[in-house]
């Protein structure tokens, strides 16, 4: 643990490592492939380091970029709801490159490949660590537009379509929430989040809200999937290379869209919970997202819907706005990065023994050949369906509380409906691709090489262990935190000026 | 290209190079700066490919040179943010000489002196690198893809 003062002074590097990592492995990784997987490795792992020696934060770190005072220049600001969102994004982040060394083996160029990665992981760690609008803007540029080469990375004609479909909705996005900052830019003349909180407070403008409000929702909303916007997912998720796809699924659209969406309407615009818009919308992405997942023939593409279908969870619980509603929101949110990332892992496992197939009637029984891909995916997709004890039982459980709680009977009845369809998919995917009989064509298939299987049941062995973030010693220095800082609502501008050194 | 072309390239080429280190050097004196300079550096560049074709622009800045040159303007530019850490904050300006004589406001910069902005010519060096390298780099490979259709790509399976 550092004290204050000096834990200030190593915020930068959360962004300026892995642009290093980025820049010298586009430089050197040509020269040996060896180095390039050392670089992708080792960056996520310092930055994991770094970012859990802040768990236990108790103060706001206000950071000023080249020594400027905000609202003049950039400021990094690290709160409770920061460090949870750094920890969840780097530690799927390194898990996913342990695993790309084995895996990326079948792709040339892996330099550029942990190039993009890096840069990728830049963007989302400057999203989450930024104080300012467009500053923030800038972060979510970065790290779209890297997912947008790396969805393309195998370059073949499905994946270069999905990619080009995700490119062209994700601009879209953000020129939403480019015209949106540009409206709160004009009204409140600061770039500052806590500044522009600060003079919307001071002098409050019903209609501007509203307007950004609906901007923000539809550019963010873009970002996250929630359903009217989804279209892109289940075709840009499945075809990018499995870790990638992990990344995707896992953390990018939760430290881009829903990070962002939430940080914004709580702390800066001061909507909480967003009337009952963001409501609706979650209980319209879970069910559809979960009937859709149903009838999905291919591997990649029901995870892919199935985190539609949790990402609604999420922002159902979000939309409530209550305390319990924003811890479970929060819970779920870090349950469903691990487990979901391990679930395209597994998935990836199971693409590289079998050289590419990823339709279910064609694979099965593989259960006996590659026993730790079976039982850690057995793993992640009971924790996603929510069968205890695993963490996702308890943050679903916590939903369905947080929804009764707030009086949302029809909410918290669909919840444990669309929560047992979820279970019917995911044994689905296990009957067809894990139990059952071997088909004779994959009588010779073998395990996965060890790093990935490391990867795989770390992963595991972190969903299992997530149930425990609900006891009250481990509870108050991750998760309560970060409940606060949503809480605070606009008291956000207020903290952050008082930490300034 | 047709025999004027190539002859007013042959004597502009040079001067839209100098040009453009001009803007970059000049960047915290006049308008422009790294990005801009590093886009008319880029420029000669590109239009010595249009003129000649692009195995006489490739003799002068391979793809290769290109690709290390942009890779070594982004790890400048993060260096000079890095030295700044050593002296304070990431991204401070070190090499500020803080004119002692006034009291109120501390000028770093002198109006129309180039060496007077502590790091931000620096800076634009380097962005003039990042930018320049890149942008000759995304013309070569567009070139690239056009003449090879069917060649393999990036990241391809093997």
């Amino acid at each position: 643990m550092f004290c204050a003062k000096e834990s200030c002074s190593i915020l930068p590097l959360f962004v300026a490592v892995p642009l290093a990592g980025a820049f010298l492995s586009s430089l050197l990784g040509k020269t040996s492939s060896k180095i390039s997987d050392f670089l992708g490795s080792l960056v996520p792992a310092i930055l994991v380091l770094l970012s859990f020696s802040f768990i236990g934060l108790k103060e706001v770190l206000v950071y000023k970029m080249g020594g400027w005072i905000p609202p003049f220049g950039i400021v990094f600001v690290v709160d409770g709801l920061t460090v949870l969102m750094l920890v969840t994004v780097n530690v799927v982040a390194l898990m996913s490159t342990i695993f790309s060394i084995s895996y990326m083996e079948k792709y040339t160029d892996k330099w550029k490949y942990y190039t993009l990665f890096l840069l990728m992981l830049t963007g989302m760690n400057g999203a989450v660590i930024t104080g300012d609008m467009f500053n923030l803007f800038v972060w979510l540029e970065i790290g779209a537009i890297s997912s947008y080469a790396l969805v393309a990375f195998g370059t073949e004609g499905e994946e270069l379509e999905a990619s080009f479909k995700y490119a062209v909705m994700s601009s879209v996005a953000s020129l939403f929430i480019l015209v949106g900052i540009g409206l709160l830019y004009s009204y409140t003349s600061t770039l500052n989040m806590a500044d522009i909180s600060r003079t919307l407070v001071a002098k409050p403008n019903a209609n501007l809200i509203n307007f950004v409000f609906i901007l923000f929702l539809l550019g963010f909303g873009l970002k996250s999937a929630i359903v009217p916007f989804h279209s892109w997912l289940p075709d840009a998720h499945p075809s990018a290379p499995a870790p990638i796809s992990a990344m995707l699924s896992g953390v990018l659209i939760k430290s881009l869209g829903i990070y962002a969406l939430v940080r914004i309407f709580y702390n800066v615009l001061g909507v909480a919970g967003g009337g009952r818009v963001l409501l609706v919308l979650g209980l319209i992405s879970m069910v559809l997202g979960a009937l859709l997942a149903i009838y999905q023939k291919d591997l990649k593409r029901l995870l892919a819907y199935s985190t539609i279908s949790q990402v609604g969870y999420i922002v159902f619980a979000f939309g409530l706005g209550t305390p319990l509603g924003i811890f479970a929101g929060l819970f779920h949110l870090i349950n469903h990065a691990v487990a979901k990332a391990l679930m395209f892992l597994n998935a990836g496992s199971v693409v590289y023994a079998t050289d590419n197939v990823r339709d279910l009637d064609q694979l099965g029984g593989l259960r006996e050949k590659m026993p730790v891909t079976a039982n850690t995916s057995l793993i992640g997709s009971m924790s996603i369906a929510g069968v205890p004890p695993l963490g996702g039982f308890w943050s679903k459980l916590v939903i369905i509380f947080a929804a009764v709680e707030s009086k949302h009977w029809a909410g918290a009845f669909v919840a444990i409906l669309v929560s047992i369809v979820t279970l019917a998919y995911y044994l689905k995917l296990q009957k067809l691709v894990f139990f059952g009989k071997l088909p004779v064509r994959w009588e010779n298939i073998k395990e996965s090489p060890v790093l990935m299987c490391v990867s795989m049941i770390v992963l595991s062995c972190i969903c299992i262990a997530l149930g425990l973030l609900l006891l009250p010693q481990l509870r108050s220095v991750f998760l309560d935190p970060a409940v606060e800082v949503l809480k605070n609502g606009v008291g956000y501008s207020k903290a952050v000026f008082e930490n300034i050194k | 290209m047709t025999l004027i072309v190539k002859t007013i390239t042959r004597y502009t080429v040079g001067l839209i190079l100098l040009f453009g280190i001009y803007i970059v050097l000049h960047g915290h004196l006049t308008p422009g700066g790294g990005f801009a300079g590093g886009v008319i550096v880029a420029l000669s560049f590109v239009h010595l490919m249009l003129a000649f074709g692009r195995e006489t622009a490739i003799k002068k800045m391979s793809e290769k040179a290109a690709g290390i040159l942009e890779g070594l303007g982004a790890i400048m530019f993060l260096l000079i943010a890095f030295m700044g850490l050593t002296t304070g904050y990431f991204f401070y300006n070190f090499f500020r000489r803080v004119d002692t004589t006034e009291t109120l406001v501390e000028y770093i910069g002198r109006p129309f002196a180039l060496f007077s902005a502590g790091i931000i010519p620096l800076c634009n060096i380097a962005i003039c690198l990042k930018v320049g390298a890149g942008l000759f780099a995304i013309f070569v490979a567009l070139t690239f893809l056009k003449m090879n259709g069917d060649a393999a790509g990036d990241g391809e399976k093997k």
